[in-house]
């Protein structure tokens, strides 16, 4: 089986596998004022401590959820929501369309539901958002709520600069959320030194457990929880600690964030490989987001494991249904819940037309790639893609 | 062979996949998205085409470890089977859309998506024979699909699977159960997929909206009363016309005129009918020589009675039939047959219903 498709998930690392079992078990609510209670409190706060480490954070901005779409649903409504309780003009969002419909359907329903207006902020061909776009979006930010503009894209890995962005909307008062789900332990990322107010990573993309993520919230930023009950999390999000994960959660991060730079480089160059030999073999094929070497001021400005590419005239779900018969493992971007392939939002909002969004393949590299991945799928690429061809675009 | 099984969620489609992979054949599960505004969850017994419809496909694709991908055909489907189902009642006539489904869909995008792809041939879950080319009825009378089916032609046969037709629905069941597959008790979907609330005069109405006419009695030509759109009728019908007349005999409706939008009703002694004139036929092998005997099935579940086959106007035929039959509305298909007890009735081809008229001359034989 060759896995290139680490941006969905990616393998679990062995010293996260040990930590959790051993948490596991142990028995301990670390909501307890018991031994055991104590020492699964114990555990579930040096997590906190080290994540936030890793991360730039203060251990007391760290909240502790069930994964990357808990978070992003925490930071747009309840920041949303206690902003706009604070002063009933705060109504407006502004978001970019390449976002994670774990931000976009939150807006959405914001919208629809609870009297938000969206402001879309333009991004440019590589699906950047430039922090000009931001400024003019925001104009005096006395009528917005909260602004999110993710770190790095999901489906064709570009890098914006959160720090640039970040002081434009410090500028005016507004807090800006970023979902740095794919960012966290592919490219730099400092929480303090974004000047972000809400950052939201999980553990899965990182080779740490499914279902463990976190929030990185300001101290200061006023957040109203999604979740009722204990209080656990600064009273902002609610439910027994899961400690395993969150241990789990803490090990995978502090092991993508020190291996980061060794990693990026040679995943990278896999990459390279990887996008060089398509093109060898379909000439046509066409990179989307940002070029494979681009930088902006905080570093890569495109993931390093990330190749998006596009094949003019072959339907997306047609090329991964061969390759997956051929045990070659990607993805076409966005799938909603039945599976129903869509072209995807993310290439429509740079500016791609719908073919092209529609023929496009995802390859993500990851910490287990190597060689003979690339080298699988260089071996198969160009007659999948020339059947697929055969088959057409299945559209009138 | 690489085989493609079109899994639409239920127990036929699940059986006829597993069936396919006990044969040894390469098996790939698709389902067939077709509704533009999926529901979450299936309403009643009605259609295919929820979320939870394919999720209950891809629970058996997975229990038999085949991969698992859903098509959108969704375009596809509205503009060959929705629209031409509409425009047909539009225009005065009664469409069957599973057969105009099982003719430009399954076996003609799916079918011809899945070749270029690499597949041999497309398994459904169709109850129906079919083996050397020869499309038969299934051995299960009640639940003999061969009627949508027999729209294809020998090419689209050649490249067809159903594993089905030999053996009773309960059968089907029975397969399911003892594979543990969850739709083994799964309700027969019935109607028509993209009407989940099986009122089909409810969706032509808003679809078309009102379009009143009058309702003609046919022996006095009298009007003897309005109607809010000849969508509502079907040739035949007698149920819910809402028109007595004086006479308080029961009424039929005998003909749709769609430019006045005039409905003539009429009674039981006008209903009959003893002559079919077609569209141009289609045949499931070659084509036979005319004119020709066999069996002739004027709509889905009607008994099929003899006729007689010629060549009619326009590369139509021209059908008698031996006994006369209520109910033939121009837009259905007429599916021919060659009876065989023994290896199950053969399905000849079929051509769709143009004109019902009187019996105007007797049939010779």
């Amino acid at each position: 089986m060759t896995y290139l498709d680490h941006a969905a998930t990616t393998p679990v690392l062995p010293e996260v596998l040990a930590a959790m079992a051993e948490q596991l078990g142990r028995v301990g609510n670390a909501s307890s004022l018991h031994a055991s209670g104590r020492a699964a409190r114990r555990s579930a706060e040096q997590s906190r401590e080290r994540l936030a480490e890793a991360l730039g954070a203060r251990p007391s901005e760290v909240l502790f959820t069930g994964g990357g779409t808990e978070s992003d649903n925490l930071a747009v409504k309840g920041l949303f929501w206690a902003r706009r309780q604070a002063d009933s003009r705060r109504r407006r969002i502004v978001v970019s369309p390449a976002e994670h419909h774990a931000v976009l359907d939150s807006v959405e329903w914001l919208a629809k539901h609870d009297g938000a207006d969206v402001t879309w902020l333009p991004v440019e061909p590589t699906g950047r958002v430039t922090p000009v776009a931001l400024a003019e979006a925001l104009g005096d930010g006395r009528d917005v709520a909260v602004a999110s503009v993710m770190w790095a894209n999901n489906e064709i890995g570009t890098v914006s600069d959160i720090a640039a962005l970040a002081e434009v909307a410090r500028e005016v008062g507004v807090p800006l959320h970023t979902d740095a789900v794919q960012a966290v332990g592919q490219v730099p990322v400092d929480f303090a030194a974004s000047g972000a107010d809400a950052l939201t990573m999980t553990g899965h993309k990182l080779g740490g457990p499914m279902g463990a993520g976190a929030l990185l919230l300001r101290r200061e930023a006023e957040c109203t929880p999604l979740l009722h009950g204990g209080g656990q999390e600064r009273d902002v999000r609610s439910g027994t600690l899961d400690v395993a994960a969150i241990v789990g959660l803490a090990v995978a991060t502090v092991a993508a964030v020190g291996s980061r730079e060794e990693r990026a480089a040679r995943v990278a160059d896999l990459r390279g490989r990887l996008v060089d030999g398509v093109v060898d073999q379909v000439p046509d094929v066409q990179l989307n987001g940002a070029p494979l070497d681009d930088r902006i001021a905080s570093g890569p400005g495109r993931l390093p494991g990330n190749a998006h590419l596009s094949f003019p005239g072959a339907e997306g779900d047609a090329l991964l249904m061969l390759l997956d018969a051929r045990g070659i493992e990607c993805s076409t971007g966005s799938a909603c819940s039945a599976g129903v392939a869509r072209p995807s939002h993310v290439l429509l909002a740079t500016g791609a037309d719908t073919d092209r969004a529609r023929s496009s393949l995802r390859f993500s590299l990851g910490h287990t790639s190597t060689d003979d991945d690339v080298e699988a799928l260089l071996e198969v690429i160009g007659p999948v893609v020339e059947r697929a061809r055969r088959a057409g675009m299945n559209r009138r | 062979m690489r085989v493609l099984a079109a899994m639409s969620g239920g127990v036929d489609s699940a059986v006829a996949a597993a069936l396919a992979v006990d044969a040894g054949h390469e098996v790939t599960g698709v389902h067939l998205a077709l509704s533009p505004d999926r529901q979450t969850l299936r309403s009643g017994a009605r259609g295919c085409c929820s979320v939870e419809d394919a999720h209950d496909a891809r629970r058996v694709a997975d229990e038999l470890g085949i991969p698992f991908y859903v098509w959108d055909l969704a375009d596809r489907f509205r503009e060959d089977v929705v629209d031409d189902f509409v425009a047909e009642y539009a225009a005065g006539r009664t469409p069957n859309p599973c057969l105009r489904c099982n003719e430009k869909i399954k076996f003609s995008a799916v079918l011809g998506r899945a070749q270029a792809l690499g597949f041999d041939a497309v398994v459904t879950g169709h109850h129906a024979r079919l083996s050397d080319g020869q499309l038969r009825r299934s051995v299960d009378a009640a639940k003999d699909q061969s009627y949508v089916l027999g729209v294809l032609r020998p090419d689209q046969l050649a490249s067809a699977m159903f594993p089905l037709g030999s053996m009773t629905k309960d059968r089907v069941r029975e397969i399911a159960a003892e594979r543990g597959f969850a739709v083994a008790s799964k309700p027969d979907s019935h109607d028509i997929c993209f009407i989940p609330d099986g009122d089909t005069r409810g969706f032509l109405a808003r679809t078309l909206g009102s379009r009143p006419g009058p309702v003609v009695d046919a022996a006095t030509g009298a009007t003897v009363g309005e109607h809010d759109g000849t969508y509502g009728f079907t040739v035949g019908q007698r149920k819910g016309l809402g028109i007595t007349v004086g006479d308080q005999r029961p009424r039929y409706v005998l003909g749709i005129e769609p430019v006045s939008r005039t409905v003539t009703i009429g009674t039981q002694d006008l209903a009959g009918i003893g002559e079919v004139r077609t569209g141009v036929p289609t045949w499931t092998g070659p084509a036979p020589a005319m004119p020709f005997a066999a069996q002739v099935q004027l709509r889905a579940h009607a008994v099929p009675v003899a006729c007689e086959v010629a060549p009619g106007a326009n590369g139509g035929l021209r059908i008698t039939l031996a006994e006369e039959q209520r109910g033939v509305a121009p837009g259905q298909s007429a599916v021919l047959y060659e009876p065989d007890a023994q290896r199950g009735d053969r399905v000849l081809g079929q051509a769709t219903v143009e004109t019902p008229c009187e019996r105007e001359e007797t049939v010779r034989h």
